[in-house]
C-alpha cells in the first residue's frame, strides 16, 4: 500500500535577488517502509521534508504534479485540515530537542497538548497514556521526567521526549530530520534503537533525512541521495557499495574511518553539471 | 625538554560537583593528542582549564616550560596556545568582519606587516581576499571554522586546542576541515591536542588517546591500539562498537 506519493515536487523561495530553487522536482512513493534521504546542507532534503509536512514558510512556493498521503491530495487541503492531520496521521521529529521542545511548559504537558488537540480524551486517560507513552520511549522514570521542563533534561532524554510526543498519537507516517545529530554517538545509537524498534512496531512509514549516509545506509530500505534540489541517485541500503554516482561516492568516502589510513580523506566534488 | 603541556592532577570543581577529577595527561611537542568521551565527561572542561576560560583548583599545570594555576594567563602563553572552538556560529563576533577578526590577535601581541599576514592567513585556510570584508553571518558553518582556524593560526602559536572543531559540520565539510587541520599541523610542526566524541575523528587525526568519563581518564592507548582491539576498558569497546553505525540485531 502506497502511503504517500510524491511526484516532481517543487519548492521555490523569492528573494530579493530573485527565486531560491530549493526543491527542484522531487518523485518518491513511501510504503510501510523506512526511507533515507541523504544531501548535504542545501541540498533540499529538509525542505522536502517539510513540504510533506505543510510545514514551509509562507512566501515559498510549492508545486507538485501530485503530492498525496494516502488518497488524501495534500496540496489542496485547506489550513485548518492540513492541522487535523499534522500531528495525529504525520509526524515530524526536529533535529535539537534544546530548541523545538517548547521551553516553558513541562514535557508532560506538551505531550498531553498534542494529544488533546487530536483526540477528545480526559486529563486522567491523557496522562496515563503520556506516561506509557514516556516508558515506550525507555525513559526509566516516567513520573519525574513528566513534570521537567526541557532545560532540565540531557540531549538524549529530550529527544526520547520528542519521539514520544511525535508518537503518542499512532501517526502513519513519520518524519525525522537529523534526529541524532545534536546527539553524542553513545546516546545517538539508543535513541535509534528505541525509534527502530517503534517504528517496526506500529508499522509506520519513516522518512529518515540525515547527511551521514552510512547511518542513514544502516537504518534505512532504501536511500535517496539529493544533490542541487534533486534526488541523483536512489539506492537500496543492501547494495550501498554499487553507488555509481559519483557524488554518492564522495559522500561515502569522506568519512574517517578506524583502520584505513588515508591523508589527506578524500573529499567531495561538487560539479555543477550534476545539478542540471 | 619534550613535554608541551602537561597537566598533572587537575581537580575542577563546580560548587562542590567534581568536573575533573585527578587528571594526568602529558602531550609532546609535534604530537597529535585526542581525547574522547560523552557530553559530562570532562573534556571540554580540561581544555578550557589548560586554556584559564575555567580555574583548577588543584594540580599543575606546565606549558612550553612554564607554570600557571588558577585562570591568569600571561600574553606568551595566548602565543603558544590557541583554541578552535566546537560552533562555529557562535564563536565568531557577530558585528566584526572577518578582517576585524583576525586583526585583533595581532594587535594584541604587537605583531607588524598586518595586512601582509590577514591576506597570507586568509590564504592558507582556503578562503581568498573576497571573503576579508565579510560579516560570520554572511559565510556558511565550514567557512566560518576555517576563520576561526585562521584566527588561532595568524599569532603563530605552538600548540592548538581543538574542541570538537567539526561536530557542527556537515560530514563532507568535515573531511574539508580535517585536511585543512592537518595540512596546517604539518606545515607548522603543531602540537594538537583535539577533544571529539567521535572516534573515527580522533583515530583519523591523532597518535595518542585519552579516553575520559565522569572527569577522569579511564585509559590512555596509542590510535593502533584501537585498531588492534588492544585496550582494556569496556567503555572504550562501546564508543568504539557506537563509532561504527546503527545495527539492527
Amino acid at each position: 500500500m502506497t502511503l504517500l506519493t510524491v511526484d516532481d515536487l517543487k519548492v521555490s523561495f523569492p528573494t530579493r535577488t530573485g527565486e531560491v530553487k530549493a526543491v527542484r522536482g522531487v518523485s518518491f512513493t513511501l510504503g510501510r517502509e523506512r526511507l533515507g534521504i541523504v544531501g548535504e546542507s542545501g541540498s533540499g532534503k529538509s525542505q522536502t521534508g517539510r513540504a510533506i509536512m505543510g510545514l514551509t514558510p509562507r512566501q515559498a512556493k510549492i508545486t507538485a504534479d501530485r503530492l498525496a498521503f494516502g488518497d488524501t491530495d495534500l496540496l489542496s487541503l485547506g489550513l485548518k485540515e492540513r492541522r487535523r492531520l499534522r500531528g495525529k496521521r504525520m509526524a515530524m521529529i526536529l533535529q535539537d530537542p534544546k530548541y523545538s521542545l517548547n521551553p516553558v511548559m513541562t514535557i508532560g504537558r506538551q505531550i498531553v497538548e498534542t494529544l488533546k488537540t487530536h483526540e477528545d480524551i480526559g486529563s486522567a486517560e491523557a496522562k496515563a497514556r503520556t506516561l506509557a507513552m514516556l516508558e515506550a520511549v525507555q525513559i526509566s522514570d516516567p513520573e519525574r521526567v513528566f513534570n521537567l521542563y526541557p532545560h532540565e533534561v540531557s540531549g538524549g532524554m529530550g529527544q526520547r521526549a520528542m519521539i514520544a510526543m511525535m508518537l503518542i498519537c499512532g501517526p502513519e507516517l513519520l518524519i525525522a530530520d537529523e534526529p541524532t545529530s545534536a546527539l553524542d554517538v553513545t546516546v545517538q545509537l539508543e535513541v535509534l534503537d528505541i525509534l527502530d524498534r517503534l517504528v517496526a512496531e506500529r508499522g509506520m512509514g519513516l522518512i529518515f533525512i540525515s547527511h551521514d549516509l552510512r547511518l542513514v545506509s544502516t537504518f534505512c530500505d532504501r536511500v535517496l541521495v539529493m544533490y542541487a534540489g534533486r534526488v541523483v541517485e536512489e539506492l537500496s541500503s543492501a547494495n550501498l557499495h554499487e553507488a555509481k554516482h559519483p557524488y554518492t561516492q564522495g559522500l561515502l568516502n569522506c568519512l574517517p574511518q578506524i583502520g584505513s589510513h588515508r591523508h589527506p580523506l578524500p573529499v567531495l566534488e561538487r560539479k555543477p553539471e550534476w545539478a542540471l | 625538554m619534550t613535554t608541551a603541556l602537561s597537566i598533572r592532577d587537575m581537580l575542577v570543581h563546580y560548587d562542590g560537583f567534581a568536573a575533573l577529577n585527578r587528571v594526568s595527561v602529558d602531550v609532546e611537542y609535534g604530537q597529535s593528542y585526542g581525547i574522547v568521551g560523552e557530553s559530562g565527561s570532562g573534556k571540554s572542561t580540561l581544555l578550557r582549564a589548560v586554556t584559564g576560560l575555567t580555574s583548577f583548583q588543584e594540580g599543575s599545570l606546565t606549558v612550553d616550560g612554564r607554570s600557571y594555576s588558577g585562570r591568569k594567563r600571561d600574553h606568551a602563553f595566548y602565543r603558544t596556545v590557541q583554541m578552535v572552538f566546537q560552533d562555529p556560529y557562535g564563536s565568531l563576533h557577530p558585528r566584526q568582519t572577518v578582517d576585524r577578526l583576525l586583526l585583533e590577535p595581532l594587535t594584541i601581541h604587537g605583531f607588524d606587516n598586518v595586512d601582509a599576514r590577514i591576506a597570507r592567513a586568509l590564504d592558507e585556510v582556503g578562503l581568498g581576499s573576497g571573503f576579508r570584508f565579510r560579516y560570520s553571518h554572511q559565510l556558511s558553518g565550514g567557512q566560518r571554522q576555517r576563520i576561526a582556524i585562521a584566527r588561532a593560526l595568524i599569532v603563530e602559536p605552538k600548540i592548538l586546542l581543538l574542541d570538537e572543531p567539526t561536530s557542527a559540520l556537515d560530514a563532507s565539510i568535515q573531511a574539508e576541515i580535517l585536511n585543512l587541520l592537518e595540512q596546517a599541523r604539518h606545515d607548522r610542526n603543531l602540537t594538537f591536542v583535539m577533544v571529539s566524541h567521535d572516534l573515527g575523528v580522533i583515530s583519523h587525526m591523532c597518535e595518542r588517546v585519552a579516553v575520559m568519563k565522569g572527569g577522569e581518564v579511564v585509559e590512555t592507548v596509542p590510535v593502533d591500539a584501537l585498531e588492534n582491539r588492544q585496550f582494556s576498558a569496556d567503555y572504550t569497546r562501546r564508543l568504539l562498537v557506537a563509532s561504527e553505525g546503527f545495527r539492527r540485531d
